[in-house]
């Protein structure tokens, strides 16, 4: 579904990939670990272009998204993506919210966007909260309706950016049970994140960067338990 | 009780002798307008500027607009706005025939502009970046996010700062009574020049200007305070 070839990004002298090559299966769930400024998140970011990549190339579904003549906008509407700061808009109603791109891009008339994103509220059990506005939900609700606003798109993939990083300890369980629950769906999700549990319950094949690399990668039972790389085992050992 | 009817007498002589409350209102009338259109060019102009500038930032073929876009600013930051309305007056607009009015509102409507463009640019910056990203990751187009998504929670937070521009530009205007036009300042004079009283129309008209920025300065208040109500819920 997605296959990264040779792919680098620099910032400037900082070289942040350095030659990531991947295939992503359909159903698939990847979770990429690493350090800070492993170039995890920066990978993620390129995968739907929201970097751009300085070298290398990013298929998706056959074409060649780092073509410049490639309509992107198109692209993204069906790869769909989680920040760690949410980043739900403050000054819409969490409906509108859900709808507004569904809307703006003319794939679902208003009434239909409202009656899906109902029902998927619904279904996290927020449907309470349809008509109040962001800032009045806690982190863990904000995220679950970041969640929901992406899956109203009916995308093929979702990339997951640290998704509970930026949230108080007590709330990352919700978040992670959502998670879990598209997971179980088939959704192909990939997911940067420091959530070593998820990683070794959700995971189909998990993902060690270093160095703007990818190190090692394993099924997660023999990724945690039989780690090969000595930079991996020093990671491990610190967070587990 | 002398001085008491000192100060009535010569207030009846400015206003209402041979009427001329007149045209103290006629002259109220021609700053609102002046502002009025003043304040709309600028908003437009400025507008304009700022999303140029902003675009520019990933956009290389936007860099020359955007280099027109700052010359400007710097020139009009840069220099009095007395002296543009002068130059515009005997030089750039001299041989139009437009009228002296048309001309003032053009003048601090160009000037506005590059105040507003800068109110409305930092307005822009202030709005989250992850706010762009997340728009762009739904699909949408660069326009349709700075529409739907940046704008509308920019200009919220900028209004006070439009707000206060405003209320600088009505004082501005108090100078286009050097180009003939009988706005509320050039009506004093006016005045004086018949009742041969030079205090008494200033203060009138001193007291005018005061009494509008204050009123607009009260409204702008209740404004923000309904804005902030809005963000609590």
């Amino acid at each position: 579904m997605i296959e990264v070839k040779q792919l680098e990004k620099s910032f400037g002298n900082n070289h942040v990939l350095r030659g990531v090559t991947d295939t992503i299966q359909k159903g698939e769930k990847v979770v990429i670990v690493g350090a800070s400024g492993s170039g995890k998140s920066t990978y993620l970011r390129c995968l739907n272009l929201l970097e751009i990549p300085t070298g290398g190339e990013v298929w998706f579904e056959g074409e060649r998204i780092t073509d410049k003549k490639i309509d992107i906008n198109r692209i993204r509407q069906k790869m769909g993506m989680v920040f760690q700061h949410f980043n739900l808009f403050p000054h819409l109603s969490i409906l509108q919210n859900i709808t507004l791109a569904p809307v703006k891009l003319k794939l679902q008339t208003k009434e239909q966007a409202e009656q899906r994103a109902r029902e998927l509220l619904q279904r996290i059990g927020l449907a309470d909260k349809a008509d109040t506005y962001p800032s009045m939900l806690s982190g863990g609700q904000k995220q679950r309706i970041a969640i929901v606003r992406t899956l109203a798109m009916n995308p093929d993939v979702i990339l997951f950016d640290e998704p509970t990083s930026a949230l108080d300890p007590e709330m990352v369980g919700e978040v992670l049970e959502l998670m879990k629950e598209l997971a179980k769906e088939g959704m192909t999700m990939v997911v940067v994140t420091h959530e070593m549990g998820f990683a070794r319950e959700v995971a189909t094949r998990v993902i060690f960067m270093d160095e703007g690399i990818i190190k090692e990668q394993n099924t997660p039972d023999e990724f945690f338990t039989n780690p090969q790389n000595p930079r991996l085992k020093e990671f491990l050992s610190k967070v587990l | 009780m002398s001085w008491f009817s000192n100060i009535f007498d010569s207030l009846y002589q400015t206003l209402i002798t041979d009427n001329r409350y007149q045209f103290i209102l006629s002259g109220l009338g021609v700053t609102l307008q002046i502002a009025l259109f003043s304040v709309l060019i600028g908003i437009v102009i400025g507008a304009l500027v700022a999303i140029i500038k902003v675009s520019a930032i990933g956009n290389h073929k936007l860099k020359p607009l955007s280099w027109l876009c700052n010359l400007y600013i710097s020139v009009i930051r840069g220099t009095p706005v007395y002296v543009q309305m002068l130059i515009m007056y005997t030089l750039i607009l001299a041989d139009t025939g437009l009228n002296e009015l048309v001309i003032g509102s053009i003048t601090f409507g160009l000037n506005s502009g590059a105040y507003v463009a800068e109110i409305i640019r930092a307005g822009i910056m202030s709005i989250d970046k992850g706010q762009m990203e997340a728009g762009r990751s739904l699909g949408l187009n660069y326009v349709s996010v700075m529409k739907s998504i940046i704008l509308p929670q920019a200009i919220k937070n900028i209004l006070p700062a439009l707000g206060n521009e405003f209320i600088v530009l009505i004082k501005e205007t108090s100078i286009v009574g050097t180009i003939t036009v009988y706005d509320l300042t050039k009506t004093a004079e006016r005045i004086s020049s018949v009742t041969l009283d030079l205090y008494t129309p200033l203060l009138v008209v001193a007291a005018i200007y005061l009494i509008i920025v204050l009123g607009l300065t009260k409204l702008l208040n209740i404004f923000e305070r309904r804005l902030a109500r809005s963000d609590r819920g």
